[in-house]
């Protein structure tokens, strides 16, 4: 019990000075309201578990939009429904919190439907307080999704029906149903016993925060004396008499007994140990062994295409990361679009001693062929003097340009007689290098670890490209 | 720090990281959906906190939750996602939250597709959402600068308590270039205003209403000279072979990589063509513009949009020359030749 019933709990300020007007010591609340009766079992809770300090609530869109105005805790206002996306990141941001999720019936239930339902499911550590007065009670008096059947709002001047509006909404059912919950009961602040009640309710809900770190959800049902249109008194009496009937009060889930939290702490992670975390740590490529290759002026601009499965992308991808230690200008894109479709891929790739403007390759140097669509669609966009590599394995007809280079490489039987048809665009990647002499061979081989991410096909990759590179000497000899 | 060769979208995340990023609240869309998977990989094990929200609105609501707990937290997203967040980002402006979101933009309106569009121009610099705010927007044109503007985009958030937002496309997301990574940032700076659940933070209160008519106009004109230090001091932009410009390209993002390799064909010709390229949106480099319209005979705006960004150039150049447009849309990238062809027919 609190000490002192008489007094205003220390959790609200003595005067409410971010209060507008002149009137700093009354409340926004119409008499015979709701929200000042659950202000009050919220603020004395707070004060007696003295979690004032770490306390930090939630105010929603609705007529507790201004609670900031009276609890002396950390405030934060949140947009109409978002209160729960509010409170979650509130209390991840700072788990040692006190999070206090305060919500009206259209916030809660209409637009901010998801919001509930999902940080419920999250199981989030924070407590909801969820005032049921059937209506929007700061907008006007329209209809909420808690409105009875029959029940006339200013958004239904005849009642509610359920041809066009459906049933009211049982949230406490609905929340009760999800695994995550500790605690969800309905209560009412119909009389003096029954707000007794809700007292240890809402106790019992922030005390399993404070304790436990587990999810509650307290429903309320409470009076709105203005749209109602009734006088506080009788409000009251309605709440008591026929929104409880609507709304059956008790606990719908309490597993508080059993409940653990699963572990949610965190490991903090000094800045030093970033670049680790983050694989981005220094790497070291020995100059001297690039250096022939660092001062050549060129640039070569890729077109590599095949069937998906194929490797093409990650064709792509080795010859970029090859460039990069070799310090050249690098870019990759993966096709886009609808060619994408269709089982067909394609990637532009460039490499260069200097910078690189457009990513996009309209008009290759070299185009690598692993299919004969390939062949078809790109054979004629080849720059003069530029070349082709297309797998002779795959594909039966052969390039008709007669001013550029055509080599004709068994890239799929050459990988199958290693083992595996998957290093085809290996030994295309070897023939590549062999041929056109932009890279060191023996960086390529002792980096491509770095690059393939699956440490038993090391090996076989490394074999392919050497099997590319053997096949372009021999063609030479 | 070493080199790392990956896509735009995860060089946003590591830099996002360096930079002292605690918290990534997000929903998953195409074409942005690898920052949310480098956010979910690389977070938890950097000890901050990664959550898939439940939806796009939840998660720009996070966002404001964190911001105002005073982490240094960010989103990301793509068209359709990013008009679902507009109103959360004007709670953010409003209540003048830090926070960073980057925009993946993708062709549109409507579903559009995932292709890579400039489309969301006005979306994102405009404001986009309710009332008069403006967000710091910083459109990155490679792999690198998605890392380093990960970094500049928290400073400066944190600089003027405001929303920023990387405004990238598909194009610049999804290719991988290589990326010097920065140092980590070690020092932060304090945030008093913050709730953190402390003692020192019970007095605050973090939110954007103000019933009081007076009190919101009052909140308003303090909001609008911050906008207006930042158009003084924050303007970037780049300029490429402007010098003895007689046309000069303005454009950003995937659009300028394109328009910088037909400069160097037009040059090759002897076509005294140069290209300007806005980094930060807002603040746009009017003056800039402005002072360029001395030197060049015209203006081309390549954008893959109707001219959105075209406008703000018209409004810098003020009439005093012509300001032409090329447009492309639905995922398409101009082609080096058709910005050539639309130059040469300009110049002749």
């Amino acid at each position: 019990m609190a000490k002192d019933i008489l007094r205003k709990s220390e959790v609200f300020y003595d005067n409410f000075d971010r209060k507008p007007g002149l009137d700093k010591m009354t409340t926004t609340y119409c008499p015979g309201c709701g929200h000042g009766i659950l202000h009050k079992l919220v603020a004395e809770a707070l004060e007696d578990f003295g979690v004032q300090d770490r306390t930090m609530f939630v105010s929603p869109v609705g007529c507790s939009v201004f609670a900031y105005y009276y609890f002396d805790v950390g405030n934060i206002q949140a947009a109409h429904g978002r209160a729960p996306a509010v409170a979650t990141a509130l209390k991840r941001a700072n788990p040692e919190s006190i999070v206090i999720d305060y919500q009206g019936d259209g916030d809660l239930a209409a637009i901010g439907g998801a919001e509930i339902l999902n940080a419920a499911n999250r199981g989030e550590g924070i407590t909801v307080f969820f005032v049921n007065n059937a209506t929007y009670g700061m907008t006007g008096g329209q209809m909420a999704p808690t409105t009875l059947i029959g029940q006339q709002t200013m958004t239904t001047p005849k009642g509610r029906t359920v041809a066009n509006e459906g049933y009211p909404i049982k949230m406490s059912e609905i929340i009760s149903t999800l695994k995550a919950p500790v605690y969800v009961e309905r209560v009412m602040l119909g009389d003096v016993k029954s707000i007794r009640k809700a007292r240890k309710s809402v106790r019992k809900a922030i005390q399993i925060q404070i304790e436990q770190n587990g999810f509650s959800f307290i429903e309320v049902l409470a009076s709105c004396p203005s749209n109602l249109k009734k006088t506080p008194i009788d409000s009251q009496n309605w709440v008591r008499e026929v929104l409880q009937e609507n709304y059956p009060l008790g606990v719908y889930k309490d597993i508080s007994a059993k409940f653990v939290s699963p572990d949610k702490s965190k490991t903090p992670v000094n800045y030093k140990d970033l670049p680790k975390v983050l694989n981005i740590e220094e790497t070291n490529i020995d100059k001297n062994r690039i250096a022939e290759f660092t001062n050549k002026q060129f640039h070569e601009q890729f077109k590599i295409a095949g069937f998906g499965g194929q490797g093409v992308l990650s064709l792509g991808i080795v010859l970029s990361e090859m460039g990069m230690r070799h310090d050249f200008q690098v870019s990759w894109i993966p096709s886009y679009g609808p060619e994408m479709r269709g089982g067909t891929a394609n990637c532009s790739v460039q490499l260069s001693s200097k910078n690189i403007g457009s990513p996009v390759v309209d008009r290759p140097t070299v185009l690598v062929a692993m299919n004969r669509p390939s062949i078809d669609k790109f054979e004629d966009s080849v720059a003069e003097n530029g070349y082709i590599f297309y797998d002779s394995s795959l594909i039966d007809i052969e390039p008709q340009r007669k001013d550029i280079n055509i080599i004709a490489i068994p890239a799929t039987k050459i990988a199958d007689d290693l083992g595996t048809t998957k290093v085809a665009n290996m030994v295309i990647v070897g023939a590549i290098i062999e041929k056109l002499g932009i890279m060191s061979k023996d960086v390529v081989l002792d980096s491509i670890g770095e690059v393939i991410k699956k440490q038993k096909l090391i090996n076989i990759n490394k074999r392919a490209i050497l099997k590319g590179v053997e096949f372009i000497q021999n063609l030479t000899k | 720090m070493g080199k790392q060769f990956l896509k735009g979208n995860e060089a946003v995340v590591k830099g996002a990281i360096l930079a002292g990023c605690t918290a990534y609240y997000g929903y998953p869309i195409t074409p942005a959906s690898e920052i949310a998977h480098a956010a979910a990989k690389y977070l938890p094990l950097a000890g901050g906190t990664f959550v898939q929200a439940e939806s796009e609105v939840a998660a720009i609501n996070m966002v404001y939750g964190a911001a105002g707990a005073g982490q240094r937290v960010m989103t990301a997203s793509s068209g359709p996602g990013i008009s679902l967040k507009t109103e959360g980002i004007s709670y953010c402006a409003g209540a003048e939250l830090p926070c960073v979101i980057v925009s993946i933009t993708r062709g549109g309106p409507g579903l559009g597709n995932i292709g890579p569009e400039q489309s969301d121009y006005n979306q994102l610099v405009k404001g986009g959402g309710h009332g008069c705010y403006k967000t710091i927007v910083l459109a990155p044109n490679s792999v690198q600068e998605m890392c380093d503007f990960g970094l500049m985009a928290f400073d400066l958030a944190d600089k003027y308590r405001t929303p920023v937002i990387i405004a990238a496309d598909g194009f610049i997301g999804q290719m991988m270039e290589p990326v010097n990574f920065p140092e980590p940032v070690k020092v932060f700076p304090a945030k008093p205003w913050a709730i953190k659940g402390t003692k020192e933070t019970r007095k605050n209160v973090i939110s954007s209403i103000e019933l009081d008519f007076d009190d919101l106009e009052r909140h308003n004109i303090k909001l609008q000279k911050k906008y207006a230090i930042i158009e003084e001091q924050e303007v970037r932009y780049e300029e490429y072979r402007t010098d003895d410009a007689e046309i000069i390209l303005v454009c950003y993002g995937i659009a300028s990589r394109v328009v910088q390799s037909a400069i160097d064909n037009l040059r090759a010709e002897g076509i005294k063509a140069g290209m300007f390229r806005p980094i930060t949106l807002f603040p746009f480099p009017h003056e800039r513009i402005s002072q360029l319209c001395d030197k060049a005979s015209n203006f081309l705006t390549v954008e893959m949009s109707n001219g959105q960004m075209n406008d703000d150039v018209r409004l810098s150049v003020e009439g005093k020359k012509p300001v032409h447009l090329l447009s492309r849309y639905g995922g398409n990238v101009h082609t080096i030749k058709e910005i050539h062809a639309k130059v040469i027919k300009i110049m002749r």
